[in-house]
């Protein structure tokens, strides 16, 4: 984006007051940087927008506190198993799923694709209640089982990225294969998926980002008196207000969301075409 | 090759497919059969023919979440898109730190909807009480434009990202025609760079309008409802009313609701499918 071009005072304003409200936008999240360094009794609502003062510094207390008594550090756990694990099976699953609707022209192929696309558009309200009785009753209620659900409900949008894509893959490529001897699995792993990667990439940073932060899927779901997602942590914190400790929240709350930044900061380019591509197609 | 693949679908197909029959088609048509239910659990539910959708369409509540909700949306999908619209043009002018800017500005969108609410429930909730003004659970104004400041704030990063993309494909050639023929900054505007952004325009659109109808997460964590249900939108009334309320009759309503909010968000869908397709046969 940035190239050499000559800045003219109308450019150089109107960077100033970009600068500006860049600034202002990451002020909440400053927000909780300074208070997640202070001592408890140095955070209240008249305090809350100062610094750090040498006698309200508490250092990495908070943290250590978060961690070690607050749960912080297994809904951490929980949030990275069912996220990774989830995002694993949709894609693997799913791009098999779309590649065999795409080849195999039947009414049924249609009639799969055609539920997967209505499913995007069904808000979670109409399933909440039936899902996680059915949920129940098969017992998916831990952080490995419940990534099943997360297949077939983030199938939607995964099937419907991947077939847009496989569509543009030209089926000689495969035929070839074939002739060679390839079995589908072969010509699948082999010549189709080398080729998904930009797809793949896209899909993975859409879904991740939902798995991540959901929170009433997992809370509907799972066993809640043995596992807790960091969404689910942080809401259950916020209902027990006045005797929540307020550093060791704020120190929860910056170490849920620095993992991401910094994943964002390194993965930028990857991000930023992956919603793109996301945003045009659905 | 076809027949070849055939044979292996119990490979390529059926673990998505078995997942999505757990995960969506069979809640789906229970769900559509429970909203004519009685029921507390699945195994005790009593047909009672349309009585819920008589309830769900005469309760106050649910016709104030609506009115909330459309409010919101209007008032939120605006903001955004005006806002996003206006930044995606200001880094899209070649000014020094444009990809700086652009990497603050989408960063909030990587926080959950709980996370956010959170953040925001603590700052706004300061900052009312130093101006001395009631708190967020007591203070429907302030609820509102909460809930309006933490959308715009999460989402004018991830518009102004397809702005952008849709701002940088404009044909060169287009924009220098218009310089050469004369044409002032706010006539290329107008003249060339919105007519030619019209697909981005459409996507946001849509985009906020039902993140904005879908919206359940924010509005749990900010307000959570407060005061006294008046700042519920739909997906959280819909919530309340399943798991809130004691008595058999609740469960019913709440799935009649979310069936009546179901086929809402699907006329939206439907809309905007349309929209997309007029706008892609005039480019």
């Amino acid at each position: 984006m940035e190239e050499k071009v000559k800045q003219t005072p109308g450019k150089i304003v109107l960077s100033i007051i970009m600068g500006i409200i860049s600034v202002a936008w990451l002020y909440p999240i400053f927000m909780i940087l300074i208070n997640s360094l202070k001592t408890e009794r140095s955070i209240s609502t008249s305090t809350i927008f100062k610094l750090p003062t040498a006698e309200s510094f508490n250092g990495i207390k908070n943290f250590a506190e978060a961690l070690t008594s607050q749960g912080f550090a297994q809904a951490f756990g929980y949030s990275l198993v069912i996220t990774v694990t989830s995002l694993v099976l949709i894609l693997i699953c799913c791009s098999m799923c779309a590649w065999y609707i795409t080849r195999v022209d039947s009414i049924l192929s249609k009639v799969v694709y055609y539920l997967f696309v209505f499913s995007m558009v069904v808000p979670f309200q109409m399933l909440m209640f039936t899902l996680s009785s059915t949920a129940d009753r098969l017992n998916l209620d831990t952080p490995f089982k419940i990534c099943i659900i997360y297949l077939g409900f983030g199938a939607g949008l995964a099937v419907f990225m991947f077939t847009g894509f496989m569509k543009t893959i030209p089926v000689e490529l495969e035929e070839a294969a074939m002739i060679d001897g390839c079995d589908p699995l072969m010509t699948f792993f082999r010549i189709d998926l080398p080729v998904l990667k930009p797809t793949i990439i896209s899909v993975a940073i859409l879904e991740a980002m939902w798995l991540w932060n959901d929170y009433l899927l997992p809370y509907l779901v799972l066993d809640r008196k043995k596992y807790t997602t960091i969404p689910i942590l942080i809401q259950y914190f916020k209902g027990s207000y006045g005797s929540v400790q307020m550093g060791p929240m704020m120190a929860c709350i910056l170490m849920t969301i620095l993992p991401v930044i910094i994943l964002y900061l390194a993965a930028q380019k990857y991000i930023i075409e992956g919603v793109v591509a996301g945003a045009v197609k659905g | 090759m076809e027949k070849a693949v055939k044979q292996y679908w119990p490979i390529f197909v059926l673990p998505t497919v078995a997942a999505f029959i757990i995960g969506f088609i069979y809640p789906f048509i229970q769900g559509v059969y429970l909203s004519f239910c009685q029921f507390s659990t699945i195994k005790k539910a009593k047909f009672v023919g349309l009585k819920n959708y008589q309830y769900a369409l005469t309760d106050e509540s649910f016709f104030h979440a609506f009115g909330y909700t459309l409010a919101f949306a209007v008032v939120s999908v605006i903001l955004i898109n005006v806002i996003a619209f206006l930044i995606a043009l200001a880094l899209t002018s070649k000014i020094k730190g444009a990809n700086i800017y652009r990497t603050v500005f989408f960063m909030p969108n990587l926080i959950g909807g709980i996370v956010l609410g959170y953040i925001w429930k603590t700052l706004l909730d300061c900052f009312l009480s130093i101006i001395e003004q009631p708190l967020l659970a007591l203070n429907e104004k302030w609820g509102f434009a909460g809930l309006v400041i933490l959308m715009c704030w999460q989402q004018i990063g991830y518009m102004m990202i397809i702005y952008i993309a849709g701002l940088q494909s404009i044909d060169k050639a287009y924009l220098e025609a218009a310089m050469i023929d004369g044409a002032n900054k706010v006539q290329t505007l107008f003249k060339v760079k919105i007519p030619n952004v019209m697909s981005s325009i459409t996507i946001c659109l849509f985009l906020t309008l039902t993140n904005g109808f879908k919206l359940f997460d924010q509005n749990l964590a900010l307000t959570g409802g407060e005061p006294a249900h008046r700042s519920e939108m739909l997906a959280l009334n819909i919530y309340d009313t399943f798991y809130a309320r004691s008595g058999k009759q609740w469960k019913g309503y709440g799935q009649a609701k979310a069936v009546v909010f179901c086929i809402l968000v699907i006329a939206i869908s439907l809309i905007q499918l349309r929209a997309t397709k007029s706008k892609e046969v005039q480019a």
